[in-house]
């Protein structure tokens, strides 16, 4: 989660918006990525299950919209 | 802020895992840089970062003998096909098999091509990028790697980065 984090502080830094996937909602806080979406799968699992691209589209859609946001830092639970 | 789910998601963790999330000192980023969509996302132009490892069949795997963690990347080009990746992550601390299975568990591309047909957004990167997460000592990379990913999107003129871990 770190690794990701940092890269979108540097991203984001130059410009370009920035959302993550997480699968450790607690590390995420506290490193601060500018927006992140929490999801029920552990780690390994950040787009929930292989050979699924209905789930897997609907995750990719939420972070999308997350992109929207510019109340940073963001952290949000995924709904499907 | 912290989702509800915050409190079971770490049961299914090793011991060591578990006693090294906690005592890790983690980068705090702050203050939080904020970039803001200046158009639609239906014609934003989105690259993906995966941390899982993926390296273009042929060119160099990542290392497991880099102490604190192989920092470099690897470019993903978007017309690849992402089931051809091979998976280089080298921690044990995950379970591999959704990635083996399907790469778009840690590089959904195919997903990300299927928004473009559909107009949900404007354009696929002509690049994506891969490094080896777990990187426990990121100096190297805070200093060299990502400022070089940035130039790329930027030179690629993308809009929104879409950051996968695993």
């Amino acid at each position: 989660m770190q690794t990701v984090g940092l890269a979108q502080a540097a991203v984001e830094e130059r410009g370009i918006a920035t959302a993550s996937i997480t699968m450790l909602a607690k590390i995420t806080a506290k490193i601060r990525p500018p927006r992140a979406l929490s999801v029920p799968y552990p780690l390994g699992f950040p787009l929930g299950e292989a050979n699924n691209p209905a789930l897997q589209t609907a995750i990719l859609k939420q972070l999308l919209a997350l992109v929207e946001r510019d109340d940073v830092p963001v952290l949000e639970e995924l709904r499907v | 802020m912290l989702p509800s789910s915050a409190m079971v998601e770490t049961r299914k963790l090793s011991v060591g895992l578990r006693a090294f999330l906690k005592t890790y000192p983690w980068r705090r980023i702050d203050p939080v840089p904020v970039a803001s969509l200046s158009k639609p996302i239906s014609e934003c132009k989105v690259a993906l970062v995966s941390s899982a490892g993926f390296v273009v069949p042929g060119e160099e795997p990542f290392s497991d003998s880099v102490r604190g963690g192989d920092s470099s990347f690897r470019v993903i080009p978007g017309d690849v096909n992402v089931q051809s990746l091979e998976e280089h992550h080298r921690s044990d601390s995950f379970s591999h098999a959704g990635v083996e299975a399907d790469r778009n568990m840690g590089l959904p591309l195919d997903r990300l091509h299927e928004l473009a047909v559909t107009g949900k957004i404007g354009s696929v990167a002509q690049r994506h990028f891969s490094v080896m997460g777990s990187i426990t000592a990121p100096g190297r990379y805070v200093k060299h790697t990502l400022p070089a990913i940035a130039d790329l999107l930027v030179e690629d003129h993308v809009d929104i980065a879409l950051m996968v871990p695993v």
